[in-house]
């Protein structure tokens, strides 16, 4: 499988992305520069984490308009897995290929520590691997994590079965607990942790490897 | 055309004589643009005119080392084809007066250090010194000025993407005027892709890229190189503000362009900005530089050649191109939307000169102007210090409260809420972060680790500037011996009062000797760093404090913490239970917290013994027997115990000692080289020790929960570790929103 890791020139997990997937998983890997309007030849998108323009305005805001999203929001269109992580989740809800928004952490500090994750589904090509309630150590790093959207939008992401993962012990003030969800199609999915930080016993987990081998398995029988 | 006047002199911070020598090097009157240059370029800051006499008295070779002092960073041989840029610097003064953008832009210089190398930093420290948070007078500024130099450095490292994987911060009165901010980086290169800061190559374009150049920062390295009075807020224009961003994309654009094998020699522009740059490369590369300053990016319009050289405005480098091939280096910060111009050549004469409208404003010797600052040797006395040598009588009424009172104090407390605002494992490669002994990063190029570690202490020094001194590089090579690593390079950066005060002075001799005499004891050679002087507010100094940082290698591995694992294991003490007179107990964190005291002299060193329990405890960490070891610092053994309990598994222990002594001191006392370690095979580890002659004790066994210790069958302290733990982990926040 080839994973494609998109590149904006203020992304800085994204050598930890193409890392995870390519060395930690062995599968293939390349980056895809923020102004090619072209994907290229890869099966699954990675919106890796970082501050994609500088974020100075809000986290997100400038990013969406770059010509990667406009291929970026076709390829998910047409069905490809697309995977957003921390600043990619709030690249993904600014695009509106994602309901609701991430707006500062209530402790109004940036925060990084490892957070246990509720697998709260394993209806999708992210986490079909898991278990239902499996304990996932992942850890967080972000600013701007709190997950915010109205009160209909969060039901229907409940009955639709679209909440991914919850956070145990919410460090950010997220509503409902929410650390990461689906879209409709269920083929894109945003989430603040980095699963690429537990993708190597030297880091302490490797919980996160579950999501990157689910989409390698949803990939294989798509 | 501004006359120079002795007022004016005065102004830029130039003595009569230094103005003289300017006169005969000139062979003239210096221009108003030229006394400017000239002023930043002799400031204390860049010219370390008062303390380069005794820094030549620090080792700075070694088998390892690659580059020594005198360029942008220093560089030690990792293996593998591959060299890590590490140094220090400090940002004391701008931090002082805007705490946020102080600190954010003391981050961003260290880190233009690194990468101007060709390195691409991976990790980040940071040595911290503030005002007591609960100080009933200034409390609430010290607290704001901690606040925001801890979310200044987040907010440039994390948007930079470099992990700030460790540190220290200690509180004490003597900051309350002049907190300090020493901020560590490292980076890895390839050995063969060192870059150097020189110009060569007569005919080769000079080239500004970057950030456009303000009127921010203008004489901040002049501002660094005085001391504090009331009007100093006015300074606030001195302190630049950073861009994260732009130095990611500076540092992306840097390593690109360094690739295409087109460029000569780059430099960043720090203190001093274009001044400093152009004729230090120049200097280095025994060269002339000659630009037009028309041609320099500019934020406004109707800047002057005064405010242009000397901007410390950030985020921008100075480079030197191949004639012919500026196009390759144009095209690469055009990708990542930079701007890079042509804005002079390297010439043969050896002179900076300097354009504006094609008049020449500026025209002096490089080397000169570089090289022959004036050097100081400032008279020097007895180092000051304000402390009895003898300990008034004391007694402990509950020495389990005087353990609390500890893990809640400043010094002693989790740093927790510092440390979670920083990114610490961007680029994963941290596999120990903050609050480990040392940080350790695996080098993915090469398989092997880097462990580092910050130390100072300022408490000690103050009592013996000398003693202290040598106590910090112990203690540094100490947490790297700890997780098994081998020190190789060290890096230093000297924080003290008025060098024009004898008592101060002597402080710095003293302590540069120190620990020029442990460094080359213990191996580690010094491959740079900083001298931050004139730390002082209405005539207060702080307390000498040296701080150092030392890199040390290690293999690739699961690390063994500090934290106890699992009950039922042998506690031991390497190095033996260790003495303490009472003369040398007035300097702990005891005598500091529990009884308000300072006297006598910091503990006593016996080197050659420290450097044996260290290879001693990196024999038994390496050969996989320890299950935990955990060094005794502040607080003495107790301290320790308690900081080995507060793991997640929240396994403590249960010791026995057979003390005659005084019992506070007998479990508060700081003695160096003893080492705590949790194991199950003691008779293994104590062969090892024998095999250097250093004792080890075996004290007690893990327990969950408890942590209990008894002298002769007495209990002396006993306490849930939960309990300490609350105490410990929530002491920080609770000092912070007093």
């Amino acid at each position: 499988m080839r994973f494609g890791v998109v590149v904006f020139p203020g992304s800085n997990c994204d050598h930890d992305a193409w890392y995870a997937v390519r060395e930690n998983l062995g599968q293939e890997a390349e980056f895809i520069w923020h102004d090619s309007d072209r994907l290229g030849n890869v099966d699954a998108v990675i919106l890796p984490g970082g501050f994609a323009y500088g974020d100075y305005l809000r986290c997100g805001a400038i990013a969406k308009f770059s010509p990667v999203m406009q291929a970026v929001k076709k390829f998910a269109a047409d069905g490809g897995l697309v995977l957003g992580i921390c600043n990619g989740f709030q690249i993904l809800v600014e695009a509106g290929l994602l309901p609701g928004a991430l707006v500062r952490n209530a402790g109004l500090k940036f925060v990084c520590r490892e957070v246990r994750l509720r697998t709260e589904t394993t209806d999708s090509a992210f986490t079909a691997a898991a278990q239902k309630g499996q304990i996932l150590r992942v850890p967080i790093a972000h600013g701007e994590g709190c997950y915010v959207a109205d009160d209909r939008t969060l039901d229907e992401l409940e009955a639709e079965d679209r909440v991914v993962f919850r956070y145990e012990d919410n460090p950010n003030g997220s509503e409902r607990d929410i650390a990461g969800i689906l879209n409709c199609q269920r083929n894109v999915m945003g989430m603040m942790p980095h699963p690429e930080r537990a993708s190597d016993p030297l880091m302490g987990s490797t919980d996160g490897m579950v999501i990157f081998r689910s989409m390698v398995s949803a990939f294989a029988h798509a | 055309m501004t006359t120079i006047t002795p007022d004016l002199i005065a102004t830029h911070q130039l003595t009569e004589a230094e103005y003289d020598k300017i006169v005969a090097i000139l062979g003239r009157e210096p221009t108003y643009t030229e006394l400017g240059i000239f002023s930043v370029m002799w400031s204390e800051h860049c010219s370390y005119k008062s303390s380069r006499l005794h820094l030549k008295k620090l080792p700075t070779r070694g088998k390892m080392v690659v580059q020594g002092p005198g360029e942008n960073a220093g560089i030690v041989d990792i293996g593998g084809g591959y060299v890590a840029a590490f140094k220090i610097e400090s940002h004391n003064h701008p931090s002082f007066i805007e705490p946020f953008q102080g600190a954010a832009t003391g981050v961003g210089g260290i880190l233009r250090d690194i990468f101007t190398m060709g390195a691409r930093p991976i990790a980040v420290m940071d040595a911290l010194r503030f005002g007591p948070l609960d100080d009933p007078v200034k409390g609430a500024r010290n607290r704001r000025i901690a606040e925001g130099v801890v979310s200044g450095i987040a907010h440039y490292g994390n948007c930079f993407g470099v992990p700030t994987v460790g540190g220290e911060c200690v509180f004490e009165s003597c900051y309350n005027g002049n907190p300090l901010v020493n901020v560590f980086a490292l980076g890895v290169a390839k050995k063969d892709e060192i870059f150097y800061a020189k110009a060569a190559g007569v005919g080769n374009p000079v080239i500004y890229v970057g950030a456009k150049t303000g009127k921010d920062g203008i004489h901040g390295a002049s501002m660094a190189s005085a001391e504090f009075t009331e009007e100093s807020k006015q300074k606030r224009p001195n302190v630049q503000v950073g861009d994260p961003f732009l130095e990611k994309l500076l540092l992306e654009a840097c390593l690109e362009a360094m690739h295409t094998g087109a460029i000569v020699g780059i430099q960043d522009m720090g203190a001093a900005g274009l001044t400093c740059s152009t004729c230090e490369m120049g200097s280095r590369g025994g060269t002339g530089i000659e630009i037009e300053l028309d041609l320099v990016p500019q934020r406004e319009t109707g800047m002057t050649a005064y405010e242009i050289m000397l901007s410390e405005s950030q985020e921008r480098m100075l480079l030197v191109a191949e004639s012919g091939r500026e196009d390759e280096v144009f095209h690469v910060f055009k990708k990542w939307g930079l701007d890079a111009v042509t804005v002079g050549r390297v010439t043969g004469d050896g002179l900076l000169r300097v354009r504006q409208h094609g008049e020449i404003v500026a025209e002096i010797p490089n080397q000169q102007l570089a090289d022959s600052a004036p050097l100081y040797d400032r008279p020097h006395s007895q180092p000051l210090r304000r402390a009895p040598m003898e300990a008034r009588e004391f007694t402990s009424q509950d020495l389990t409260r005087d353990l609390e009172t500890l893990l809640a104090s400043a010094d002693i407390c989790s740093k927790r809420w510092i440390w979670q605002q920083y990114d610490y494992q961007v680029r994963t490669n941290t596999i120990a972060g903050p609050g480990s002994d040392a940080a350790i990063l695996r080098v993915k190029e090469t398989g092997e680790s880097l462990a580092m570690s910050l130390d100072g202490n300022a408490r000690y020094c103050y009592l013996s500037p000398r003693e202290g001194a040598k106590l910090i590089v112990a203690e540094c090579c100490r947490n790297l011996a700890v997780v098994g690593a081998d020190p190789v390079g060290a890096t230093n950066n000297l924080n003290f009062g008025n060098p024009e005060r004898p008592e101060i002075m002597a402080q710095l001799v003293e302590a540069v000797e120190g620990m020029a005499e442990a460094c080359r004891f213990f191996e580690t050679p010094i491959t740079g760093g900083n001298v931050s002087l004139y730390n002082e507010t209405l005539g207060e100094g702080i307390w000498p404090t040296p701080v150092v940082g030392i890199v040390g290698l290690m293999k690739t591995g699961a690390p063994v913490g500090s934290h106890f694992r699992r009950p039922g294991r042998t506690v031991m003490m390497i190095g033996g239970m260790g003495k303490c007179l009472p003369v040398r107990f007035g300097g702990t964190q005891y005598a500091k917290v529990v009884l308000k005291q300072l006297w006598g002299l910091p503990p006593a060193l016996d080197m050659d013994y420290e450097k044996r329990v260290q290879a001693t405890v990196r024999d038994i960490v390496r050969a996989g027997l320890a299950e935990s070891a955990h060094d005794l610092s502040d607080g003495g053994l107790a301290v320790a115990l308690a900081e080995c309990s507060f793991g997640p598994e929240l396994v403590g222990a249960c010791v026995h000692l057979d003390e005659e002594a005084s019992l506070p001191i007998a479990l508060f006392h700081e003695a160096p080289s003893r080492i705590l370690i949790s194991t199950s095979e003691p008779g293994q580890a104590k062969l090892m020790a024998l095999a250097y002659g250093v004792e080890a004790t075996a004290i007690g066994a893990t327990v969950q929960d408890r942590l209990q210790i008894t002298n002769h069958g007495n209990t002396l302290i006993d306490s849930e570790v939960r309990t300490l733990k609350r105490t410990w982990e929530t002491a920080l926040e609770r000092m912070l929103h007093a």
